[in-house]
């Protein structure tokens, strides 16, 4: 075929869907017969329950059945089980569920939710991580040593706050000290923040008379709710159904489980009706899980020329009351915990804890857009430390092939990419040679920031993906996979990926969007950037194994042997004569000679993929590799800072991602530019503010502001291609990284504007306004 | 505004026809929308007015149906995204890929139609204005940007489309 879909950029399949309203989210479903379940949620952020009457809301229209943390005894989580899906006893965050009213509608279940009467007897909160990890802290966890852990590798330290927590060690650190003529530390504070999906998390369930369960959510991790659902209730594997229509947003908060747990116990607790709990926006914010907090320090030695020759890095992460995916962010965090340079001496301590804030879970980047903005701080405080150009400075650093990561993973082209060809594009666009600090009067100064990232998956060693793809007798695919529809085009991309190897017409692959665990394969969850990746391979072993069954058919038809032919769109030819073919539409489900004797039946092609030497990292050394490649980059921001207030405008903000082969560039850059707008509503405004009963104080849209239409910077972008030699086409994985060293580029971008450090997030004017207070500025 | 002390019929002219539904006096017009009339286009984003994920068009102005009662809007010409079909705005909006995971699109996506009914010449600033009372989480704004520009650039050359 003359065009190719690799590289174009073709628009989402389900394009029209989304911009006639027709396109369903779970949400979207309504019948007179579901019932609704509404959240009583803890106003207290560390507290014994002390007295739980719901007597008054009990009577109330509607209301069914009321629900407690005493219905069910259950503990759940996906690496250590430490959460119940109502609090039983104590509460441990502002907004922890602790009721569930459920009742004829949502109106009335609301009404009932606020008669339910809650008194705690307030304890001491833990406030942070650092006072999290101190002696005698309050314990969010009394009994942390009893929870069941669901991975071997989680250390948690009873008597303490420490969930988890992970080392790093790689070579001499006395010798890389010694080796350092100039040595900088930083010390780096970014807070809890929001996921802020559009669609809020809300998920239904049903209880049937045989005990099947029926499960639809808006999630990313249908067969991992399957999986928790069936073995918190007791119920086979096979007999629970999840189903996810189209995600309205996720960014990493729709991948832990939560609602489903407690739409079950609904339904169990009003005779298996079906039950819907959607959360109202201030829920989501403060009752579901967000993004980790993460306070580090980092000490980083240089020798004369600025070669790096040690790396010290502590970092306690914020995991909020109960720990979902926050241990292995932790690992996450300590397996790059250098950025992409190369450091001999690498010591690095990173542990995961408990405070009485809003649990945590994975979030776009998991870890590292925390982990890099610490990182890239600490390089341009090198950077001036050394009196070098902070450009200068990376590029000296930066790693390449043939060297090795902190946990020891042997660098090549294919796993790595090329750094230094992004930070040299990165510089271009953002005309770093035109200086990083420029005075425009008295009142104004533009300034420029760069930085520079990585990331690899840290995915479970087993984790897999599957495709099928069907023929219709009109010759058209149906392609089927267990991969959620969120926004990134992955489904439409795997399309490409079908088209292009069985050199069909796009149009007609048909890509089921829903998935249903029972028809769907599997596929481990649609996360980490990886869909493209994993279930791209199962994809392109299912073409080629419905490519082979095609032309084994052909090849009796047309009377030659399989390798004599070749596929064409529409038909499958004899290489030697074209003018000899059989159309695709005359074989795919079977071929009908004239006497009505048929041979062959529907072609149906299958795929599979696991990744392959994956290792956890080692307890004592954080020797490992938990993923298969890496996709890094560079990025730069330019800012205008007004002393008069310390205002300021985002002018300019550009990537350069080594994602291998871009394969739907007009997608891909939508993907990266997005990354980058939440990334610097990070950096400009959004966070969680707790008062000092640790209340969260804005759990609206109202009061957590995030980035709005005309307040973007202009945006660039741009790629380099190294393939990652084991994808399809070569392709990398990208949906995240927009967002990692983004908000970093800008602290480094107002730091040097403003002649302050400023080490934490969000830079609002009020902190550049301090910092240059307390140095008399 | 239809004066109603409990739960009551009420006629809204949604999209050029005459709906009939039963409403609670308290029941939005997002509510309305979604559970009784399955016009499910409106999105609930935060039901506080924040968003704009369920912003429909009343009498041509672009109104978050999250901050309207259903009661309210009796009398009045409700259009949503249900009733727009293939307009130069749904059309910018899929060829400039002006949206991810969609779900803010309806609500954008009127919008924006507001704005080209009532500002067809509308500059920077008035677009800026408007949309700013919509959020997107998925992509950079420069897409939908992109998009109703172009779209009042169609609608300005060739009014009929």
């Amino acid at each position: 075929m003359s065009d190719s879909y690799i590289g174009k950029d073709v628009i989402r399949k389900e394009a029209w869907d989304k911009v006639s309203g027709r396109a369903k989210y779970n949400s979207d479903y309504s019948s007179p017969n579901l019932l609704h379940g509404v959240l009583v949620c803890s106003n207290c952020a560390h507290g014994y329950i002390k007295r739980l009457d719901y007597s008054q809301a009990v009577n109330m229209p509607g209301v069914k059945k009321i629900l407690t943390g005493a219905d069910y005894s259950i503990l759940c989580g996906s690496i250590i089980q430490d959460r119940p899906p109502l609090a039983v006893g104590k509460v441990r965050y502002y907004g922890e569920p602790v009721a569930l009213v459920i009742a004829a509608s949502e109106a009335e279940a609301s009404a009932a939710a606020v008669r339910v009467v809650v008194e705690y007897e307030k304890l001491p909160t833990v406030n942070s991580p650092a006072e999290a990890i101190q002696a005698g802290a309050p314990l969010v966890h009394d009994y942390l040593g009893d929870y069941k852990h669901v991975i071997p590798e989680v250390y948690p330290t009873p008597g303490t706050n420490i969930v988890h927590q992970v080392k790093i060690r790689k070579g001499d650190m006395q010798q890389g000290w010694a080796d350092s003529v100039c040595v900088i530390e930083g010390s780096y504070l970014l807070p809890q923040a929001d996921h802020i999906a559009m669609e809020t998390r809300n998920a239904r369930a049903e209880v049937l008379p045989d005990g099947q369960i029926i499960i639809h959510s808006s999630s990313q991790a249908p067969f991992g709710i399957r999986k928790q659902i069936s073995e918190h209730f007791g119920v086979e594997l096979g007999k629970v159904v999840v189903h996810v229509p189209l995600v309205g947003g996720a960014y990493g908060g729709k991948a832990a489980v939560q609602l489903e747990f407690l739409a079950v116990m609904a339904s169990m607790a009003t005779g298996g009706q079906p039950v819907m709990i959607s959360n109202t926006r201030e829920q989501d914010i403060m009752a579901s899980p967000g993004k980790i907090g993460l306070e580090a320090r980092i000490k980083l030695g240089a020798d004369a020329k600025g070669i790096l020759k040690a790396g010290e890095y502590t970092f306690l992460l914020g995991t909020g009351a109960y720990a979902d995916t926050g241990p292995r962010m932790g690992n996450s965090i300590a397996m790059n915990c250098t950025g992409p340079y190369k450091i001999d001496n690498v010591w690095c301590d990173t542990y995961c804890l408990y405070t009485n804030h809003t649990y945590v879970t994975s979030f776009r980047g998991f870890g590292h857009s925390s982990l890099t903005f610490a990182v890239e701080r600490s390089m341009d405080k090198l950077a001036a430390a050394m009196n070098m150009d902070p450009l200068e400075l990376r590029r000296r650093n930066l790693i390449t092939p043939g060297q090795t990561s902190p946990s020891q993973v042997m660098m090549t082209p294919s796993i790595l990419g090329n750094v230094p060809a992004c930070l040299d594009k990165v510089a271009k666009l953002i005309n770093w040679d035109k200086g990083a600090r420029i005075r425009l009067d008295n009142q104004r100064i533009k300034a420029k920031g760069l930085a520079c990232f990585w990331k690899t998956s840290n995915s479970p060693t087993d984790a897999f993906a599957a495709a099928i793809i069907s023929f219709n007798s009109d010759a058209s695919i149906n392609l089927n996979v267990g991969a959620v529809k969120i926004g990134p085009s992955t489904k439409t991309t795997l399309a490409q990926i079908l088209a292009e190897i069985m050199q069909v017409d796009i149009n007609k692959i048909h890509v089921e969007m829903e998935v249903n665990t029972r028809t769907s394969p599997h596929h481990w969850k649609t996360v980490a950037s990886m869909t493209t990746f994993m279930v791209g391979r199962a994809v392109e072993e299912a073409a080629y194994d419905a490519i082979h069954q095609i032309l084994s058919l052909a090849a009796i038809v047309l009377q030659c042997a399989p390798g004599d032919l070749h596929m064409s769109p529409g038909r499958v030819y004899y290489k030697d004569d074209p003018g000899l073919y059989v159309d695709l539409a005359d074989i795919v489900h079977g071929y009908k000679y004239p006497n009505g004797h048929t041979i062959g039946s529907q072609i149906i092609g299958r795929g599979t993929y696991v990744m392959s030497r994956l290792s956890p990292m080692n307890k004592e050394t954080g020797q490992g590799k938990t993923g298969p490649y890496w996709t890094p980059g560079a990025q730069a921001v330019e800012i205008e800072l007004n002393l008069a207030d310390y205002s300021y405008k985002i002018l300019r903000a550009a990537t350069v991602l080594d994602a291998g082969k871009v394969l739907n560039p007009a997608s891909a850059r939508g993907l990266v530019m997005g990354a980058m707008g939440m990334g610097l509503g990070l950096g400009s405004r959004e966070y969680y503010i707790y008062d000092q009963e640790q209340t969260l104080q804005n759990s609206s849209l109202r009061t957590y502001k995030v980035l709005r239409i005309g307040e973007q910077p202009e945006y660039l972008v741009d790629w380099i291609e190294t393939p990652h030699e084991a994808s399809a086409f070569g392709e990398r994985g990208l949906a995240e990284h927009g967002i990692l060293g983004i908000h970093a580029a800008l602290a480094n971008a107002l730091s040097e504007a403003a002649g302050v450090e400023l080490d934490q997030l969000p830079v609002l004017p009020e902190l550049i306004w301090q910092k240059r207070k307390e140095q008399q500025l | 505004m239809k004066e109603m002390l409990t739960e009551g019929l009420i006629y809204l002219n949604i999209n050029g026809e005459v709906r009939k539904t039963l409403v609670r006096p308290a029941d939005t017009l997002l509510f309305a929308l979604r559970e009784r009339l399955g016009l499910t286009g409106a999105k609930p984003g935060c039901e506080n007015g924040d968003c704009g994920a369920c912003t429909v068009l009343v009498d041509g102005w672009p109104v978050k149906s999250c901050l309207m009662l259903a009661v309210e809007a009796c009398d009045h010409e409700i259009t949503t995204i249900e009733g727009l079909n293939n307009t130069p705005i749904q059309r910018e909006f899929v060829e400039k890929f002006a949206f991810q995971c969609g779900y803010c699109t309806p609500g954008f996506i009127m919008n924006c139609q507001g704005l080209i009914n009532i500002h067809p010449d509308a500059s920077d600033e008035v677009i800026n204005e408007w949309l700013q009372s919509n959020i997107c989480r998925c992509t950079s704004y420069e897409e939908i940007t992109a998009a109703v520009k172009s779209a009042l650039n169609t609608v300005n050359n060739d009014p009929v489309s």
